[in-house]
């Protein structure tokens, strides 16, 4: 099923841009990029994790990193906090709704791993986004996810094993492959 | 009044710390002093002061925006009821910037670069986009947490009158840049592109997904507004601008487009910007992506009061991301019946178009509103159906979780003194 909705969306969404572009003049204008430039800004994780770089790091790493750069904000465990309650359910017993909209800050929420990971990344801490090493990142990423019971306490966090962590709340969004024109109109309801 | 009183000291006290931090990131940046600063929000302080004491009024000081700020947040608010016709003044502008402070770009080393799923990876300096075709359009702007029930208890004086902390997270301007398309063609697709991820140089690298289909379309990369350079608010030197679509997808400070064969789903795009909702069984949706019809009466508004019995004109704003609007239709008798209102032209597609309607008020209470209808049959909602179409109860509504998309009929109640209050829900 999932199968046949994903094939039908790529027709949809192709069937525009084919006919599109066919007939456009070329100006010839901007500069050839190298895969070594496109390499160093790479950083946009999908939820394959196919842009996730080398490095790793595990739940207790991950503590003494979060209470040095991110407690400040998010308190203890990401519990508590000025901004953002990243907790929701304990280790061994993760949250699985029903999601509500105040739920939505917290990891638990979120449909894939790598987007704690990719927006841990490149937009944290808030002084100093980007100030994170990749190992650290990994690190805090692991810890956030065993506080809110989806992984183990040893479990290593690396470009292979984030993007195969299973999110309780994978299935929360509609439709199951998200495509355009939408399925329902009008498209803001 | 005391408790309201309390709470408008504590956010000022709030608000001047922030805001001479935010004086002092912007006197750093060479852009802020190209002509473009965002001077009435820097002295903000003084502005409030000349519009509290009635100041404003004698020396023509210009309109302001409603402000309101917190750690992660800088919001200004469009003052709907201070300006006519439908160009948005650039310096009025609404803005919700996911950060604490603007970023200071230099536009001669700024490249756009655009590659994944292309023949040709490309990097584009300011030079080059502007030796490309351009466009110049209006279109509005709108954030779509704009309107939401819970902005209603939460105005304070910062944030100007109900018509401006409700409804001005929307604003309209002619935009000039590069549509999408002659970028993408420059770089050559490849067949299994389907979808893009932009990335912005904000602080928190705002990043959102958009359709191909959509990006081909109308989309463009902006770096004029109403004849001038982008505001540094606004994305100096440029944006993606998505015509008729919520404001997130409207990247600000574009920095990276990757054409991808599947949606990202970036922190800002499923997790901040997605909602779960009870007519989905508590499911959310990846992506809203249109504005719905929306109409607001900008005078008389709350808190604008009418000075006598007599002739006055109502007027207001009207917009849909799904194109032109067709009719506005005005009520004075809270929607027992309804007339059609004047629409001023042009009337551009996707963009503010100002209405306006002739009154005669006979000094008793009256109760007005305004409903529009898009080219393609949209009609505002009212309240009720809004909550019916979203499957979520008014007590749901006013928890303290943001509602989006909130489009519905806005009824502003005249007293017999000549005094009006927002009668949404009251």
């Amino acid at each position: 099923m999932r199968c046949t909705l994903s094939l039908l969306a790529s027709v949809m969404i192709l069937a525009a841009p084919a006919t599109g572009l066919a007939q456009s003049p070329r100006y010839n204008v901007g500069t050839p990029l190298s895969q070594e430039e496109i390499k160093s800004f790479d950083f946009m994780i999908g939820p394959d994790g196919q842009e996730l770089p080398g490095g790793s790091g595990s739940a207790k790493q991950g503590a003494v990193v979060y209470a040095e750069r991110c407690e400040v904000c998010h308190g203890k465990n990401g519990e508590s906090g000025v901004l953002r309650r990243l907790v929701l359910g304990k280790p061994g017993a993760p949250f699985r709704g029903p999601f509500k909209p105040e739920h939505r800050d917290s990891v638990a929420y979120y449909p894939y791993a790598t987007i704690a990971w990719d927006y841990i990344n490149r937009a944290m801490p808030v002084p100093k986004p980007g100030s994170l090493t990749h190992d650290e990142v990994y690190a805090v990423t692991a810890f956030l996810l065993y506080r809110n019971g989806i992984i183990k306490e040893d479990e290593v966090m690396d470009a292979k094993t984030l993007p195969k962590v299973e999110m309780p709340n994978r299935n929360g969004f509609v439709p199951a492959v998200p495509v355009y024109p939408p399925e329902k109109k009008p498209s803001w309801w | 009044m005391d408790s309201n009183e309390s709470s408008r000291r504590r956010f000022l006290k709030h608000a001047g710390g922030t805001l001479a931090g935010v004086a002092v990131g912007a006197g750093a940046g060479t852009e802020w002093a190209r002509g473009q600063t965002a001077k009435p929000e820097v002295h903000a302080k003084d502005a409030h002061a000349a519009h509290a004491s009635g100041e404003h009024l004698r020396r023509g000081i210009p309109p302001r925006r409603g402000v309101r700020m917190s750690v992660d947040h800088i919001t200004f608010y469009t003052p709907f009821q201070d300006y006519g016709g439908i160009i948005t003044p650039a310096q009025l502008h609404f803005v919700q910037q996911h950060s604490s402070h603007f970023p200071e770009i230099d536009a001669q080393t700024h490249r756009l670069t655009i590659h994944g799923l292309v023949d040709r990876p490309l990097s584009f300096s300011m030079d080059d986009l502007k030796r490309l075709p351009s466009v110049s359009r209006v279109h509005f702007l709108e954030c779509h947490a704009n309107s939401s029930p819970l902005i209603h208890h939460q105005g304070n004086q910062n944030m100007g009158p109900p018509v401006q902390y409700i409804h001005g997270m929307s604003s309209c301007s002619e935009w000039t840049g590069v549509p999408l398309s002659v970028l993408l063609n420059e770089c050559g697709l490849k067949k299994e592109a389907s979808w893009l991820v932009s990335e912005g140089a904000d602080p928190g690298k705002f990043t959102h997904t958009l359709p191909l289909a959509k990006a081909l379309d109308d989309c463009f990369v902006a770096y004029g507004q109403n004849g001038e350079p982008l505001r540094v608010e606004q994305g100096y030197p440029i944006r993606l601008f998505v015509p008729g679509w919520e404001a997130p997808f409207n990247v600000k400070y574009l920095k990276h487009i990757k054409l991808t064969d599947q949606p990202y789903h970036a922190w800002n795009e499923a997790m901040n910007h997605s909602i779960p909702r009870g007519d989905l069984d508590g499911k959310s949706r990846w992506y809203h992506f249109e504005m719905g019809p929306k109409s607001v009466i900008t005078r008389p508004s709350a808190g604008l009061g009418i000075p006598r019995k007599g002739y006055v004109q109502i007027t207001g704003l009207a917009w849909s991301g799904g194109g032109v609007i067709s009719k506005v239709d005005v009520s004075t008798d809270g929607g027992k019946s309804w007339k059609e209102a004047k629409l001023q032209t042009p009337v551009h597609s996707k963009a503010h178009t100002r209405f306006t309607f002739d009154w005669a008020w006979d000094g008793e209470e009256a109760t007005l509103m305004s409903r529009c209808t898009d080219e393609k049959g949209e009609v505002q909602p009212t309240r009720a159906e809004l909550y019916k179409n979203w499957g979520i109860s008014e007590a749901d509504m006013q928890k303290p979780a943001r509602a989006i998309h909130t489009n519905m009929i806005q009824p502003w109640k005249v007293a017999s003194d000549g005094s009006v209050h927002n009668a949404m829900y009251s």
